[in-house]
């Protein structure tokens, strides 16, 4: 790649000594870097580190408090996203962007200052997903596209303002494989054209592939900036996490008797936006780890829902070492060994409002015993919370802190591990790791590991397929709410892996 | 700049705090309003919050503040329930006047026999009526998803209706000389709801308050099912997940709210007001709306936010008496008092903070 | 014999209030906000327009009146539930309860006196009338077809996209709560003005809630407000024509048919979107939900 060569002239962006806090916290810190034309620039840290705060600062939408920007060589102070926009920075997020109750079109007029009639806008988007290989149809509803069609909507509605700068943030999270490489595509043929591209990602196997040059940043500061191509994925990642990570441990187990049976479960779609499952049907052994993989939306929440007892199922669905829980709700359930972890921590797996306290009696009131006749033992569960937050070394000054104090990795280790030290014989949960920095996610997988070694069995549903591969013995696919048969992970390739899942999801080849 | 940060605790005395800035706020634009009406705000004021307890005619107000306090903390007691799970029973009022009507009705088919069994059947009959009227919005929003906001609003005008239906037919007093109106209770012993220490304005229906206020305390902080019922409020999907159901929830607050409102009308109608008329319902179910906000949703809050807003009637009737007070003066202070919390409930959730310039 | 034409007359003079004050809240809900305060908004326009209109002798300048009293009493609503986050529901109806009191208050000196006469407009209807007529297709341009009904229904359906986007989230709900005020305002004035011709306290009698309703009923489009506010004025007409014509059935009961009227529609339409995958709900995403954007 010949790419970025004349580095003096051709910055597109520079950010000097950029600076910004918030009551309690240092975000950013005398960051300073340049984008050129068309290069990939990869902006590189773990949860927390300093990355939307940043690019949130260039488009917009927060000011910074110190240091200085230039676009195109000229100050960049813009007042607020449409600013921004007028300068020429267009942004791809990773959440919240897209209305769903509205058409395509509308949806891309929202992210225009001045868009065209409505005819001559269609006829417009129509001619850049033809150029780009973007399919797209403008009279759609946003609710009804797939993840992949609806992060086309947002590329499309940042290509039509034709930006010299294009923030991605984390754009694959939500991709199949096959649709990431894709997208690379068109990124790669943007660049080629002339646009900067700034690419925020923690994802160190496909920096390492697609892009130019990477800045990485670590507690709001920039730690270093190098090409990360030069680079493996383990100095990377040491760069990312400051230190090395201390590799998992999943010696030591060995698989049992048949704990957990679901047969033909099938259900139907919970809302409009909810998907149906389809005659999903697992076994799951004492001492095993099952991973379940699959792009969002595919029926993860359901399932796990099913699994919980939210969600009732027809007799002879789910059964817990030959009983049948399927017409049992969660407190049935638990109190029969089948425990669980959603996705959601924050209102689903825990009250925000409510103190640690309070939120071990969500689930643990039956088997940890704080819930008497009705009446609930408060001491027990202080104690109970207690427990939690020293084996699971939950950062918190007490049982009494309220849940939504918490970061999200201490959380997710209070919330995992509050289940953990009810030893369920099955455990099943929704995305474990989500969001949470590498420390946390490292110790909630190893109390996964940790209790399958101690005989129970573990469902781990994920979108992140490292992870999926570092924990599971066996491995299945959801796709449209169907389960895929179990393969042994071991062996198992990220490109087989992606087919499982579902291919490119109709996602047509962009031409080069 | 001022700037707003998220709370993650709240001080214990917030709590407090904030419903007394509320009252004080209410008395000072109160006071601004009454001097922009030509009235003498202090004395205004005075005549509202002070003489009902202590002014000359304290001795006749005084035993008012019981009698009106007793359905304003009862129905609050179930409302709070209700509103700390995210239920939103608007229709008390509604199913205070039902609960009025079953309750009497019992009375009027015994008339004119004596026993003591009359009284209780009329309580529980009050209350299942009352009950009933809340579960018709509770079963139509869990089977049909329609908002028990809206129904059970509507279901207020139907009832006033039924009253009125009642009052001028099937339940007009035969000997009344064709008067709108039923027989008068407080003049058929085993029906009546009388004053159990003279002087003091205690009916049976104060008992049920305090009872309620005892009764929902213990709901809510000691029971599993209180702490489901605020992880509802708080957090719908964390609820179904401890194993909460959405519906049996909805069916618990209406019907439990709509049994203790049903309860207040009774002991209204077969006390203080006697008989069942057109104007049955005089609006405490709307008032305990603000007496549940005031109280904060906590019991002992509703305890205390009930008394004061009793005060608030006496003391406007007294304003009407004494100062030619218009009579709806009561409802805008009762507007304001809820406008001025809400205001300051922003204080619950964060505090305010100076702009950070690093 | 019943004059067809005649009753349509009488259903469209009955449907107004309820469709300006629906009107306006389906515009607060599209932009995001619920705002239970319609029947406070309109009992304020009835007096403000009653009072305006009787000192002016125009009631032209009543409309206008009503229209700014409306809207002036939903800013304490807007302050609360756009600045200080307040809860939408509590607020809406301490804003009901404030209303109802604020009017009885200041209503005292208004009572017993008449309105002044109102010439009517073209077909005999009043000009009002028209004039909520033409506020449907109005309306529905504005919101279908207009960019900053476009920019409205984006901070309705998803705050947080909508300020990502830089659109100013509070503006745009304050101006939808202040419109949606003047329009229940100019419906409650309706009542006072050109159908009952004089103020009586509490006269909106649950109008208010009924535009609620009949929102949900519409499933958040203008058309289908004009179809819910027909159907309401219908069974009322319906039910003044046979008191009148001294059926066996108490008034009292008789008078009890609008309100159940629109429970049943709530119940059937509530079903509908509950059941019907196909049908599923319009409601606005961010509805009723709290913004508070972190800068």
């Amino acid at each position: 790649m010949t790419k970025g060569t004349n580095l003096t002239d051709a910055a597109v962006f520079r950010a000097q000594g950029i600076g910004k806090s918030y009551p309690g916290v240092r975000a950013n810190d005398d960051v300073s870097f340049s984008v050129e034309a068309g290069e990939i620039h990869a902006l590189l840290g773990e949860n927390g580190a300093g990355k939307s705060t940043l690019v949130k600062m260039i488009y917009g939408l927060v000011r910074p408090d110190d240091g200085e920007m230039t676009l195109n060589g000229q100050p960049h102070q813009p007042a607020d996203p449409r600013a921004a926009r007028a300068a020429g920075v267009a942004m791809v997020f990773q959440h919240f962007s897209l209305f769903d109750a509205l058409t395509v079109a509308e949806n891309i007029a929202l992210g225009m200052e001045n868009p065209p009639h409505r005819h001559a806008l269609s006829a417009r988007i129509a001619q850049v997903s033809q150029d780009f290989g973007l399919p797209l149809n403008p009279a759609r509803r946003v609710v009804t596209l797939s993840a992949g069609e609806r992060q086309r909507v947002e590329i499309i509605r940042c290509l039509l303002q034709n930006p010299r700068l294009l923030i991605m943030d984390e754009p694959t999270s939500v991709l199949t494989p096959q649709e990431a490489e894709l997208l690379f595509a068109t990124l790669r043929k943007l660049a080629d054209g002339g646009t900067a591209i700034l690419y925020i990602s923690h994802k160190l196997d496909e920096i390492r592939a697609h892009c130019d040059r990477a800045t990485i940043l670590r507690h709001g500061r920039v730690v270093d900036s190098c090409d990360p191509r030069a680079h493996s994925a383990r100095t990377l990642a040491a760069m990312m996490v400051g230190g090395e990570m201390r590799p998992i441990d999943r010696s030591g187990r060995r698989t049992g008797e048949v704990l957990l049976q679901v047969r033909a479960l099938s259900q139907p779609a919970p809302t409009a936006e909810g998907t149906a499952l389809k005659g999903v049907t697992l076994t799951l052994r004492a001492g095993e780890i099952l991973g379940i993989g699959g792009v969002a939306g595919n029926g993860q929440d359901e399932l796990l829902a099913a699994l919980s007892g939210e969600v009732r199922s027809a007799p002879g669905t789910v059964l817990l070492e030959g009983a049948d829980l399927s017409r049992l709700g969660p407190e049935g359930r638990r109190v029969a060994g089948l425990l669980a972890a959603p996705e959601d921590r924050l209102g689903h797996a825990a009250v925000p409002d409510f103190s640690l306290t309070d939120n071990t009696l969500l689930t643990a009131g039956a088997r940890k015993g704080l819930v008497r006749k009705g009446l609930i033992d408060r001491p027990a569960a202080r104690a109970y919370a207690a427990d939690v937050i020293r084996a699971f070394d939950v950062r918190t000054p007490g049982p009494g802190t309220t849940a939504k104090a918490l970061s999200g990795g201490n959380l997710q280790k209070f919330v995992i591990g509050r289940e953990v030290m009810q030893t369920p014989r099955v455990l099943a949960v929704n995305q474990p790791t989500w969001g949470v920095d590498a420390g946390a996610a490292a110790a909630v997988r190893q109390s996964l590991l940790d209790l399958a070694r101690s005989g129970a069995g573990v469902i781990v549903i994920s979108q992140d397929l490292d992870e999926l591969l570092e924990l599971s013995d066996r491995f299945c696919a959801l796709n449209e709410g169907r389960l895929s048969d179990p393969v042994t992970t071991e062996g198992l390739t990220l490109d087989r892996i992606g087919l499982m899942l579902g291919g490119a999801h109709g996602m047509e080849v962009a031409h080069p | 700049m001022i700037r707003l940060v998220p709370r993650t605790e709240t001080p214990a005395l917030l709590q407090v705090a904030i419903p007394l800035l509320a009252v004080l706020a209410t008395m000072l634009a109160g006071g601004i309003l009454f001097g922009v009406m030509g009235y003498d705000p202090v004395a205004a004021i005075k005549t509202i919050f002070w003489d009902p307890l202590f002014g000359p005619a304290a001795s006749y107000s005084r035993p008012q503040l019981l009698v009106k306090a007793a359905p304003l903390i009862l129905i609050a007691s179930g409302l709070a329930v209700g509103f700390r799970a995210g239920i939103w029973n608007i229709g008390a009022e509604g199913q205070y006047i039902v609960g009025a009507i079953t309750g009497a009705a019992v009375a009027l088919a015994a008339y004119p026999a004596q026993g003591m069994w009359i009284f209780p059947a009329m309580v529980v009959a009050g209350a299942a009526g009352g009950w009933a009227w809340g579960m018709v919005p509770a079963l139509l929003r869990n089977w049909f998803g329609a908002s028990e906001i809206l129904v059970s609003l509507m279901l207020v005008y139907v009832a006033q209706r039924i009253a009125a239906w009642m009052a001028f037919g099937p339940m007009k007093n035969p000997e009344g000389f064709g008067f709108p109106g039923s027989r008068n209770l407080q003049q058929y012993p085993p029906a009546s709801n009388p004053e159990l220490v003279a002087g003091t304005g205690a009916h049976w229906g104060v008992v049920a308050a305090a009872a309620a206020v005892l009764a929902t305390w213990f709901l809510m902080s000691r029971h599993i099912r209180g702490f489901h019922l605020r992880a509802a409020g708080l957090a719908p999907r964390a609820a179904r997940f401890a194993g909460v159901r959405p519906e049996t929830l909805v069916a618990f607050c209406l019907g439990l709210s709509g049994a203790l409102a049903g309860m207040a009308g009774l002991f209204e109608v077969a006390g203080p007001a006697g008989q069942i008329t057109d104007k049955v319902g005089v609006g405490y179910g709307f008032t305990a709306i603000i007496v549940a906000f005031l109280g904060r949703l906590h019991p002992v809050g509703i305890l205390l936010a009930g008394l004061l807003l009793a005060l608030t009637y006496i003391g406007g009737e007294l304003a009407q008496l004494t100062m030619n007070l218009p009579a709806a003066t009561v409802q805008v202070f009762q507007g304001m008092l809820l406008f001025f919390l809400l205001g300051f409930d922003l204080l619950t959730r964060y505090r305010i903070a100076r702009r950070i310039t690093a | 014999m019943i004059d067809p034409v005649a009753l349509f007359v009488l259903l469209l003079s009955a449907s107004t209030p309820i469709l300006f004050a629906a009107l306006g809240e389906l515009v607060v809900e599209r932009a995001g906000v619920l705002n239970l305060g319609v029947e406070g908004m309109m009992i304020t326009g009835a007096l403000a327009g009653f009072a305006a209109a009787y000192h002016t002798g125009n009631p032209f300048v009543g409309f206008a009146a009503a229209a700014l009293g409306g809207a002036l009493i939903a800013m304490p609503f807007a302050a609360l539930t756009q600045f200080l986050l307040s809860n939408q529901v509590a607020s809406g109806l301490a804003l009901t309860l404030f209303g109802l009191g604020l009017a009885a208050l200041f209503g005292k000196p208004m009572e017993g006196v008449k309105a002044p006469a109102m010439a009517a407009g073209p077909l005999g209807l009043n000009w009002i009338v028209w004039l909520g007529l033409l506020m449907v297709p109005a309306i529905w341009w504005f919101l279908n077809r207009s960019r900053t009904g476009l920019v409205l229904r984006g901070v309705g359906e998803n705050h947080d996209a909508a300020h990502a986007l830089g659109y100013d989230v509070r503006r745009v709900r304050i101006a939808a709560i202040a419109f949606g005020g003047a329009m229940a305002g100019i419906g409650g004035a309706f009542i006072s003005i050109a159908t009952v011709l004089q103020w009586t306290e509490g006269m909106t009698a649950g109008a208010g809630w009924i535009a609620l309703a009949i929102v949900v009923f519409s499933n958040w489009t203008a058309p289908g407000v004009l179809a819910g506010a027909w159907l309401f004025g219908g069974v009322t007409v319906l039910q003044l024509r046979l008191q009148a014509a001294g059926v066996r059935v108490p008034v009292q009961l008789l008078s009890m048919a609008p309100y159940l009227a629109t429970i049943i529609v709530l119940v059937a339409i509530s079903a509908r979107q509950k059941f019907s995958r196909r049908a599923g709900t319009a409601a606005p995403g961010s509805l009723g939900q709290d913004f508070h954007a972190l800068r």
